[in-house]
């Protein structure tokens, strides 16, 4: 199955979508965007792959002895999680402010503009 | 728009979309193929400056400036959540309680808080060598302090943990990436371009020219900016509170 990791972070990523529209709570929504996030994840690990591959480290390992899986999309994946932490923190962030203003973490009930 | 037209064009527009992946998928190059060009190529010049981390080389010589960016990005969060975490005007501090901790949570967690805080600053220091790096290094820093408000309590993390001494330290980290930075400049090469000190030896901690340094401001940079944002939230659940009547 050559297809196969590509179709499951699909999959995830269809997934948190799927979280995010029907989700009632905000919290539960920010979970939600970040299982999308973790769907890039798979997807750049899984492009990065190589048969019998193994970690671009050469600190016990000699250059030139096995086949090394693709260094350029696990920096892109270790971007990836940083830019996902921090983001998650600013959401839940507003998620408290929004908590303590309206009373409420129900997307379906915050509807009014309030000044 | 009501729930059921919600549900019905989701499940129009997931259809579509899960169609258009599939294809993608389809057509994207077979999962384990042994041609990597671009990887092969960013092993090559990792070899060539004696970096023996090719992820740290990637990160912190051949997308240094893109790593310029998410510093910028992480930086930017921390700015966002201080500014929405800090205290309104119509709430106020109170001092928190001192807390019961069970006696064998209180020893494991004062036991494990200094090999923790070591091992993130030995992950940090080896970034360049072995896997982890700042990024890595720094969470697990700044996790490690924490372990002090699970062994003992709020009042005893505050005493180690002045939060301004920490926003400073962010800044002083991020600077410091730009300053490196600009060494290049000044030195008549490029921006972040890994030409100005020597490589070193391979597989030593000096190696890899440039990498150290901007890994250790990283480093610097992430654990501040992890304690600043967790002192954010729990400054909310623990001490902060509504006035009476508001």
């Amino acid at each position: 199955m050559n297809v196969f990791p590509y179709l499951v972070a699909a999959w995830i990523f269809l997934t948190g979508c799927y979280g995010l529209v029907t989700s009632r709570n905000l919290i539960h929504a920010v979970g939600c965007l970040a299982v999308c996030q973790a769907s890039t994840y798979v997807l750049l690990l899984a492009v990065g792959y190589r048969d019998n591959g193994t970690a671009p480290v050469f600190s016990d390992l000699k250059p030139g002895t096995r086949p090394l899986v693709d260094p350029v999309v696990q920096a892109l994946a270790l971007t990836d999680v940083v830019v996902g932490a921090t983001v998650t923190a600013l959401l839940l962030a507003l998620v408290l402010q929004i908590a303590k203003r309206h009373g409420t973490v129900d997307p379906d009930e915050l509807t009014e503009l309030r000044g | 728009m009501s729930r059921r037209l919600r549900l019905w064009l989701l499940g129009v527009g997931g259809a579509g979309l899960a169609a258009l992946l599939v294809a993608a998928c389809l057509d994207v190059p077979a999962f384990g193929r042994r041609s990597h060009p671009y990887g092969e190529r960013a092993v090559r010049a990792s070899l060539a400056r004696h970096t023996a981390n090719v992820v740290s080389s990637v990160n912190f010589d051949q997308r240094a400036y893109d790593t310029l960016g998410e510093m910028s990005i992480l930086f930017a969060a921390v700015l966002g959540c201080v500014v929405l975490l800090r205290q309104a005007g119509d709430e106020h501090r109170a001092d928190p309680r001192p807390a019961e901790v069970a006696l064998p949570v209180r020893r494991y967690a004062l036991l494990v808080l200094p090999v923790a805080l070591v091992t993130g600053l030995y992950v940090i220091a080896h970034g360049q060598l072995s896997p982890g790096g700042g990024f890595q290094g720094g969470v697990v820093a700044a996790t490690a302090l924490h372990l002090l408000y699970l062994g003992a309590d709020y009042r005893a993390l505050e005493r180690v943990r002045p939060t301004g001494v920490f926003e400073v330290t962010d800044s002083l980290a991020a600077c410091s990436y730009l300053v490196l930075g600009l060494a290049g400049l000044l030195a008549g090469t490029a921006f972040l371009a890994n030409t100005l000190l020597p490589y070193g030896t391979f597989n030593t901690l000096s190696s890899g020219g440039l990498v150290p340094l901007l890994n250790a401001a990283i480093g610097m940079e992430v654990a501040s900016a992890v304690v600043v944002l967790l002192a954010g939230f729990l400054d909310q659940a623990v001490e902060i509170e509504r006035e009476k009547g508001s």
